[in-house]
């Protein structure tokens, strides 16, 4: 009787959440921040600042949802970072070689797959675990990336393409439609499609998900195939805004990308979490890292408070569920 | 019987371990295609470089064989060299440069033994945030800014001599025998293979797991600490990102090294082979005047390599 007794499976009313409370409760911090904000610094609620923070929390986001499916299926991914720098570097190049963005834009989401794809084959077909072949992954790419620029900088791209990442359409940045268009269709994929599901699924248990026929390995190699290109897409992003690209630009970005996620209610342990969730999880942490920047704290203090963040990140996830673990 | 005879070679050298043959092919291909690979003095100066290395990859060994990882070391060593650099500048004395090194470095030890066996945060994330943290403090006290000017009784112990072999080696190999030992000859040792065998059958023993595996981590903290006062002197200097990136160094020496991420079991030597075994590799690719970034790159596919062939052995 007991076994039949367990928690049904959740509501499907909401696309958003699985679960409203824990959402909640993070809204509500995000909300408290700005409150905190807006009291300590006069120039927090203009709408220049408001929308620089929506723009940076998209970039986060970006390489944090991909990350997300990861996480969800209990694994890891180090090298999302690493995955930027190269592809930026490679998008860049094409673009100053070809002229065309379109072709860069491409370079750009086709390196970043196929990394996806070889950190995806090292899990399944190698069976490596995943945070040791990620984070293998990290220092070849960094290898690979700084041994190809050999200490140049590319700079100066089209001015249609520096649009992308730093041009406004109807007074909205055009990384926030970005952000909108992969928020819906990745809550989508995974809430309401029957892959995201088995996703979840791979995540809770994966024994009991090859049992009932889920092809475990294949959703693998998508979800690491997915993060990897979605990292190649923040580098399009990157790129365009930087307007240059540089063999170090995706050293600071793993950690926050991991906060995301983990602020985000996504547990490490996988089969719990929400990509609307790691959009709350960028927001809380751009905010932070604004405010910090706000109150002219020294930006060598970002790696201290991002790492605390994410300790207590999980620390206070780990502290709500394990009353239903 | 004639199955047996074809068998057993096979076995034996299944069973030598990898990380020798790793080793004996590298020395082989850069003795043949790198200049002045082979000299004695160039031998020594791969030792030399090593000791870093090997301070960090012993203590990495026994948190790998807990199934426990420290992705913080390297920017904990960076902490701690620069812990060196200020406190020997301020007061000119080295010994309290290395204690001030060495208590900052244990408290990162104990805070990720705190992380990892008390709250429960996964040895993956919660070494990566303490890497931001250490990285975080490196930037905070040095202002970005590389520490000059220190005593020279810092920077003479990378240089110096004792009985004509150069010092750090000496070290190396005292923290060798110190592990060694503690490893294989004292119950703490035995404990440590348990946690990543049988944590059940410590609890069992009326052991403590928990504060076990909190002196594990703190020990790597240490050790990071002492370590911190090598970089210093070999750098002449404290830079806030010098050591950024070594623990993957340990990593990779521990994994070629044998030592299982899955099983609790650790082979000590084969660490110290590891550590020969990436120091080898990086000194050889730059005599070939291969850049840093193709020896960083070429570590990352030797653990990959190693990681697979290890869970191919496992399976076997």
């Amino acid at each position: 009787m007991s076994d039949v007794a367990k928690p049904a499976p959740l509501p499907q009313w909401s696309f958003l959440s699985q679960n409203a409370a824990q959402l909640f409760y993070r809204l509500l911090a995000a909300f408290l921040i700005c409150l905190v904000l807006s009291v300590l610094s006069e120039s927090f609620l203009s709408l220049g600042n408001i929308l620089n923070v929506l723009r940076q929390a998209s970039l986060t986001f970006f390489i944090a949802s991909g990350l997300t499916l990861v996480v969800l299926t209990a694994g890891l991914d180090l090298s999302v970072g690493a995955n930027v720098a190269l592809s930026a570097c490679l998008a860049g190049t094409v673009i100053h070689q070809t002229g065309s963005p379109v072709l860069g834009i491409l370079t750009g989401l086709a390196a970043g797959g196929t990394v996806g794809l070889m950190n995806g084959v090292m899990v399944t077909a190698m069976r490596i675990p995943s945070f040791i072949a990620t984070y293998g992954m990290l220092w070849v790419l960094n290898g690979v990336t700084y041994w190809y620029m050999a200490g140049e900088t590319i700079h100066g791209f089209p001015a249609g393409f520096r649009q992308i990442g730093s041009g406004y359409f109807l007074g909205l940045p055009i990384p926030v439609y970005l952000l909108l268009v992969f928020l819906a269709i990745g809550s989508f994929f995974a809430q309401r499609t029957t892959w995201g599901q088995e996703i979840y699924a791979i995540g809770a248990n994966p024994v009991a998900a090859r049992l009932s026929g889920i092809p475990v390995n294949r959703r693998l190699l998508l979800v690491y195939t997915v993060s990897g290109t979605m990292a190649g897409l923040a580098s399009i992003i990157f790129l365009s805004r930087l307007n240059s690209a540089e063999a170090d630009i995706g050293e600071s970005l793993t950690l926050p990308a991991i906060a995301a996620v983990l602020i985000g209610g996504t547990s490490l342990f996988g089969g719990v979490g929400t990509i609307f969730g790691t959009f709350v999880g960028s927001l809380i942490l751009t905010l932070v890292l604004n405010g910090m920047n706000l109150l002219s704290i020294n930006a060598n203090w970002q790696p201290l408070v991002t790492g605390i963040i994410v300790i207590i990140a999980v620390w206070l996830d780990m502290k709500t569920r394990r009353p239903t673990a | 019987m004639s199955d047996m005879a074809i068998v057993s070679p096979i076995r034996t050298l299944q069973r030598l371990p990898g990380v020798a043959i790793v080793l004996v092919l590298l020395i082989a291909l850069f003795g043949a295609i790198a200049p002045g690979f082979l000299s004695a003095a160039n031998l020594s100066n791969v030792l030399v470089q090593s000791t870093i290395l090997t301070m960090l990859a012993l203590p990495m060994t026994l948190i790998i064989m807990t199934e426990g990882i420290d992705l913080s070391m390297g920017a904990v060593l960076t902490l701690t060299s620069l812990c060196v650099a200020i406190v020997s500048l301020a007061t000119t004395s080295m010994l309290l440069g290395l204690c001030a090194a060495v208590l900052v470095g244990t408290v990162f030890g104990l805070a990720n033994g705190w992380l990892v066996a008390i709250a429960k945060i996964p040895p993956f994330v919660a070494t990566l945030a303490t890497l931001g943290m250490a990285h975080g403090l490196s930037l905070i006290v040095s202002d970005g800014q590389s520490v000059v000017g220190i005593p020279h009784s810092v920077r003479d112990i990378y240089s110096a001599h004792l009985l004509g072999i150069p010092v750090p080696i000496l070290m190396g190999v005292a923290s060798y025998g110190v592990f060694h030992g503690l490893l294989y000859h004292t119950r703490f040792g035995t404990y440590v293979f348990a946690l990543g065998g049988n944590r059940e059958a410590l609890r069992y023993a009326g052991l403590s797991p928990t504060r076990l595996l909190i002196t594990v981590y703190a020990i790597g903290g240490l050790m990071a600490g002492v370590a911190g006062l090598l970089m210093t002197a070999r750098m002449n200097s404290g830079h806030p990102t010098a050591g950024l990136g070594l623990e993957f160094d340990a990593i990779a020496a521990v994994a070629v090294g044998g030592t299982s991420f899955e099983r609790g079991n650790g082979w000590l030597l084969g660490t110290l082979l590891g550590v020969l075994a990436v120091g080898v590799l990086r000194n050889g690719l730059n005599l070939i005047s291969l850049p840093s970034s193709v020896q960083v790159a070429s570590v990352g596919v030797l653990v990959i390599a190693a990681m697979f062939l290890d869970g191919l052995r496992s399976r076997a």
